[in-house]
């Protein structure tokens, strides 16, 4: 019986966990802030084009934004592809996609909604154009094109 | 043996030191705010609605981009570096008489270049299905970038403000009676260079 009282007055004094909320939100609030901006992970290539012209987006909440490139896995070929949110699609998914991403803005929003083109540099025009044609068709005509800040002589 | 009590540390501090470190953090990572050029499309029209829209050869600032990246315009090649010059002076031309006479315009009023920005001036962008996105967009940037010019040199001489700063003022300003100030210069300064640029594909 007396093994177990040896140890007694020999003890580390507990440490305190006061600060443990602190710590925990603190990590919680970083990953927040710092998680937001990847919602998708792109399967396309998306080197965008540099310009010294864009705008920021002030906001997010209204941009919606499609990816075109070629595939990052080469087993899909090394035509331009479109990706609309995590998965490829065809040029007829694209009113779909349109639609659907209407679909949770408000009704105030929804004229304001401008719908972007995140397009690799190396694309080509051709399915570009294709995909403004069925924004055009869904009437969705305010459009955008993502680039990088940067001087026009990087786009080689 | 006399082993010393550890005195509990004090834990008042820690939630300051987290504070700090959030606070930190949230102010060194910069978000990767995407930068955009804004455009606007045609409404889609069925192939059986004919509509023909007569404009004037000289108010239509021709630009082509072979499926080569080679870039035409008004029919002769042209260096990128410079498209902007070129657009500059297509729109400021101001060529215009009478009711089409454009007052704030600086350009040569060549009769055979572009009558009016506000009404006339039209960029007409084909490119072909080959033509590289880079090209593109470089294309586009200088458009724009005519457009930026043009509007700032107005901006100053009306309110003696940058057109940059302005746009900016305007997407900061809460909503309230100075925001619609701002916006109502925008909106005047837009309506004498409304940008008016139509894309189309090379078919």
């Amino acid at each position: 019986m007396g093994k177990f009282k040896k140890k007694k007055g020999g003890e580390l004094p507990a440490i305190s966990t006061a600060s443990l909320p602190d710590i925990v939100f603190m990590l919680l609030f970083f990953f927040m802030t710092t998680t937001v901006m990847r919602d998708s992970s792109a399967l396309v290539k998306n080197e965008l084009a540099f310009s010294d012209q864009a705008t920021k987006i002030k906001d997010k909440n209204l941009y919606e934004y499609l990816m075109i490139g070629a595939p990052t896995d080469k087993k899909y070929g090394t035509n331009p592809k479109i990706q609309l949110n995590d998965v490829f699609g065809s040029v007829d998914e694209v009113r779909g996609f349109v639609r659907e991403s209407l679909v949770s803005k408000s009704d105030v929003d929804k004229p304001k909604v401008t719908f972007g083109f995140k397009a690799d540099m190396d694309a080509t025009m051709g399915i570009i154009s294709d995909v403004k044609d069925e924004l055009r068709k869904e009437n969705a005509l305010k459009i955008a094109y993502y680039t990088r800040t940067g001087e026009l002589s990087m786009n080689k | 043996m006399g082993r010393r009590k550890i005195p509990e540390i004090n834990a008042g501090s820690m939630a300051d030191i987290a504070f700090l470190l959030l606070i930190f953090f949230l102010v060194t990572t910069t978000m990767n705010q995407d930068r955009i050029l804004t455009a606007k499309l045609p409404p889609w029209l069925p192939d059986n609605a004919n509509v023909d829209i007569i404009i004037k050869e000289k108010n239509i600032f021709k630009i082509l981009v072979s499926k080569d990246d080679v870039l035409l315009v008004e029919n002769e090649r042209m260096n990128i570096k410079d498209l902007r010059q070129a657009a500059i002076n297509f729109l400021d031309n101001g060529g215009g008489t009478g009711e089409n006479s454009c007052s704030y315009c600086k350009g040569k009023k060549d009769p055979k270049s572009s009558d009016n920005p506000a009404v006339k001036a039209v960029m007409s962008l084909k490119n072909d299905r080959g033509t590289s996105n880079k090209m593109y967009m470089s294309i586009q940037n200088e458009l724009i970038a005519a457009y930026n010019f043009l509007r700032n040199r107005s901006s100053l001489e009306k309110y003696d403000l940058d057109w940059a700063t302005l746009e900016e003022e305007y997407k900061d300003a809460s909503p309230g009676p100075k925001k619609a100030a701002l916006k109502k210069k925008i909106k005047a300064i837009k309506a004498l260079w409304p940008k008016k640029i139509s894309e189309s594909v090379n078919k």
